[in-house]
């Protein structure tokens, strides 16, 4: 069987997203559907991670118990061991490292339970490339976590996380609470593309699917507010994917 | 064959058990009523007795025989006897007695058969129970009562009893083949009617015969079951009829636009436009299937959703507050009213869901009248519901197509031209069901004739 083509959405979404700093990000993807692992492999490693792959979920638990990884992406759905049994497992011995959950289970409440199980995130299948490139992203990059700064910068751009501020070249911005949530979440992920839903699901804290373009409407006001009487962009949309903040390189 | 029923078995189960019943009754009855008797006959005995001791106290012997001689010759009297030491009937009203019978004294146990001088050889031998003391002299006395009145007695008592049962046997055998018989032939008529059925005659239903008993009720909730399975099968294949349909197009479309890239595209742009641009209408019909998929799961039950307390007046916040931007941007202006504080138990994503779904309908169908295009948004309680309701002031649902618009994939004409998968009021059907709520329409202004609009509403019970 041939690999997919990476689309073209993706290359755009690398391309965006620009060079990775550091070491490369360690993937293991636990994953029977061989053709979806060679896939996902090679989109991974095209966006300049290093992968490793697990067919079955004993070999995937022992791989991810044996090594160290910055991401793992696991089927809920196994031979021999089930995903979610793997997650709590981990936890169990205190491995914490995020947990990208997949699954085509087709239940109302899988996120939940994925969830609960100890994953740190959850994508029902069929997901799209760009969608879980930017949640491994996110999650790989929560180590170095800005949890604790109290003041997030980007460019000239300013947000005050204790005094609900926002500066740019000192001037102040207003914005709705929202608003506020939102360019907070960009912030807090600048230089990483965060996706339509991911905004939903961190901002909104909902998951259901919002039909029409709330999402991008929401993000033309904040950037209005952001970027109107200033020269340089930093709100950027990643066609097929969703929005990057950050200062023009 | 008949044999076999159930019918049948429980009859002969109940006879048996009543039959039983009714023997330890009429044994029980006769044998304390036959008792009570032998306990007064001694007592009047023994009384006697008493009597014709003091008697002989007083006059000696010859008193004695006057007075038994006198009560002898009574209509009905006792049997009397005076014998000798040696056992010789000295005086008495009794001719014959059987033997060793005054050998013993106080009580005989059991009855004894004797004979009278006043009978004659052809009436039957009477039996009697009788008292014998032994007199100062020597002598024996022996006072007894004829049996014949208790004997009758016990047997009319038996008699009357064992007619009463044989009346009630017939009675119950005329009554089980009347009524039993009607039962087993209506069980055979829905039988035969589940038989064409199976046969896979879904219309067919079970005879109901207008009594309102409990075979009628049966029948009638089999039937139920019957229209409900004739509607899903219907539904179901309806909507695979329709997502054939429905989603033949968007492949269509995606396959014409890779072949037109292919015939026309000169460079690298021209590609990478043309696959973006399937990417998007792909992403488009997995949204599709995404609907489909989760209106089946919603319908597939509440196993399948966590259900928690919710405040559904932070829902309806949300939800309003995250519209808000589209609508501006449409030219509709949303207002709300959301009562404060209002819990009940659900699914927040799914009604969260339901609600977006409505106010995205709204918005997309009143945007024509901008700008005096609105959308309201209420929540209100009522005794014991909550109801959530999205109103708009666009042309509304006309009546008949109301039921229409939550089927799968069902799309009003003049809705044709908008964006849609004709997915969205057919999931928040699903949802208020999973809630065990209703999904209401009505106009929002009902004396408005060109713009009646419409209000739905989702009512919750509380």
């Amino acid at each position: 069987m041939s690999v997919q083509p990476v689309s073209c959405a993706l290359s755009k979404f690398i391309l965006e997203r620009g060079a990775l700093d550091g070491a490369p990000m360690k993937i293991l993807i636990v994953e029977d559907d061989l053709e979806a692992a060679a896939y996902l492999t090679k989109a991974l490693n095209e966006a300049g991670m290093v992968t490793d792959h697990a067919s079955d979920g004993d070999i995937g638990f022992y791989m991810a118990t044996e090594n160290s990884y910055d991401v793992m992406v696991i089927d809920r759905m196994l031979p021999k061991r089930d995903g979610l049994s793997i997650v709590s497992a981990l936890r169990e011995r205190s491995i914490d490292t995020p947990v990208l959950i997949l699954s085509a289970l087709g239940q109302v409440d899988d996120r939940v339970t994925g969830l609960r199980a100890g994953g740190d995130d959850y994508l029902p299948k069929p997901y799209s490339f760009s969608e879980l490139l930017a949640r491994v992203e996110v999650l790989g990059r929560r180590k170095g976590t800005r949890d604790n700064d109290t003041v997030y910068r980007v460019g000239e751009l300013e947000l005050d996380r204790l005094a609900h501020e926002v500066h740019r070249e000192g001037h102040k911005i207003l914005l709705q609470p929202r608003e506020f949530r939102l360019l907070e979440y960009l912030m807090k992920h600048a230089g990483q593309v965060v996706t339509r839903t991911m905004l939903l699901e961190n901002v909104w804290d909902y998951h259901f699917d919002p039909q029409t373009n709330v999402i991008d409407v929401h993000i033309s006001r904040l950037r209005s507010k952001i970027e109107r009487d200033f020269d340089t962009p930093l709100l950027h949309t990643v066609r097929g994917a969703g929005y990057i903040l950050k200062a023009e390189s | 064959m008949v044999l076999r029923t159930t019918a049948v078995r429980l009859s002969a189960l109940y006879f048996l058990l009543f039959l039983i019943c009714a023997l330890v009754l009429v044994f029980y009855i006769s044998g304390l009523t036959s008792r009570i008797l032998t306990d007064q006959t001694q007592e009047l005995v023994h009384e006697e007795l008493e009597l014709l001791g003091r008697a002989y106290r007083t006059g000696g012997i010859t008193l004695l025989i006057s007075h038994i001689d006198r009560r002898s010759r009574q209509p009905g009297a006792n049997l009397y006897i005076i014998a000798a030491p040696n056992g010789q009937v000295i005086a008495g009203n009794v001719e014959s007695i059987q033997a060793g019978v005054l050998d013993k004294q106080g009580w005989t146990e059991t009855p004894f058969t004797y004979g009278r001088f006043t009978q004659t050889p052809d009436t039957p031998i009477h039996t009697a129970l009788a008292e014998v003391i032994l007199l100062p002299n020597g002598m024996r006395l022996l006072v007894g009562r004829d049996l014949k009145e208790p004997t009758q007695f016990r047997s009319l008592v038996r008699g009357s009893l064992a007619l009463a049962l044989g009346m009630m046997v017939a009675g119950a055998l005329v009554i089980w083949f009347f009524l039993g018989r009607r039962a087993l032939r209506r069980i055979e008529r829905m039988s035969r009617a589940s038989e064409k059925i199976l046969a896979g005659d879904l219309s067919q239903r079970l005879p109901i015969q207008g009594s309102n008993d409990e075979f009628d009720r049966l029948s009638e909730s089999l039937n139920a079951i019957m229209a409900r399975i004739e509607s899903l099968n219907e539904g179901l294949r309806q909507v695979s009829d329709n997502i054939a349909h429905d989603l033949k197009t968007p492949l269509t479309r995606l396959r014409n636009r890779a072949e037109a890239a292919m015939a026309s595209g000169e460079d690298v742009e021209d590609f990478r436009t043309a696959l973006e641009q399937m990417v998007e209408e792909s992403d488009q019909l997995i949204r599709t299937f995404n609907a489909l998929l989760m209106i089946s799961r919603v319908e597939a039950g509440s196993s399948a959703a966590e259900m928690g307390r919710l405040d559904l007046s932070q829902i309806a916040r949300d939800v309003a507050e995250l519209y808000d931007p589209v609508a501006e941007e449409a030219g509709v202006t949303v207002s709300t009213e959301i009562e404060d504080g209002v819990e009940i138990e659900g699914n927040r994503e799914l009604i969260g869901q339901a609600l977006s779904n409505l106010v995205d309908n709204a918005i997309k169908y009143s945007a024509h009248r901008k700008p005096e295009a609105r959308v309201a948004i209420s929540l209100e309680t009522g005794e014991d519901t909550a109801v959530l309701a999205v109103a708009d002031n666009g042309s509304g649902i006309p009546e008949d197509d109301r039921a229409e618009v939550v089927k799968r994939f069902v799309r009003l004409d003049k809705s044709r031209n908008l964006a849609g998968n004709g997915l969205g009021l057919s999931l928040v059907e699903a949802i208020m069901s999973l809630h065990r709520g209703r999904l209401e329409f009505s106009a929002a202004d009902p004396d408005a004739e060109k713009w009646p609009g419409l209000r739905a509403r989702m009512i919750f019970r509380r």
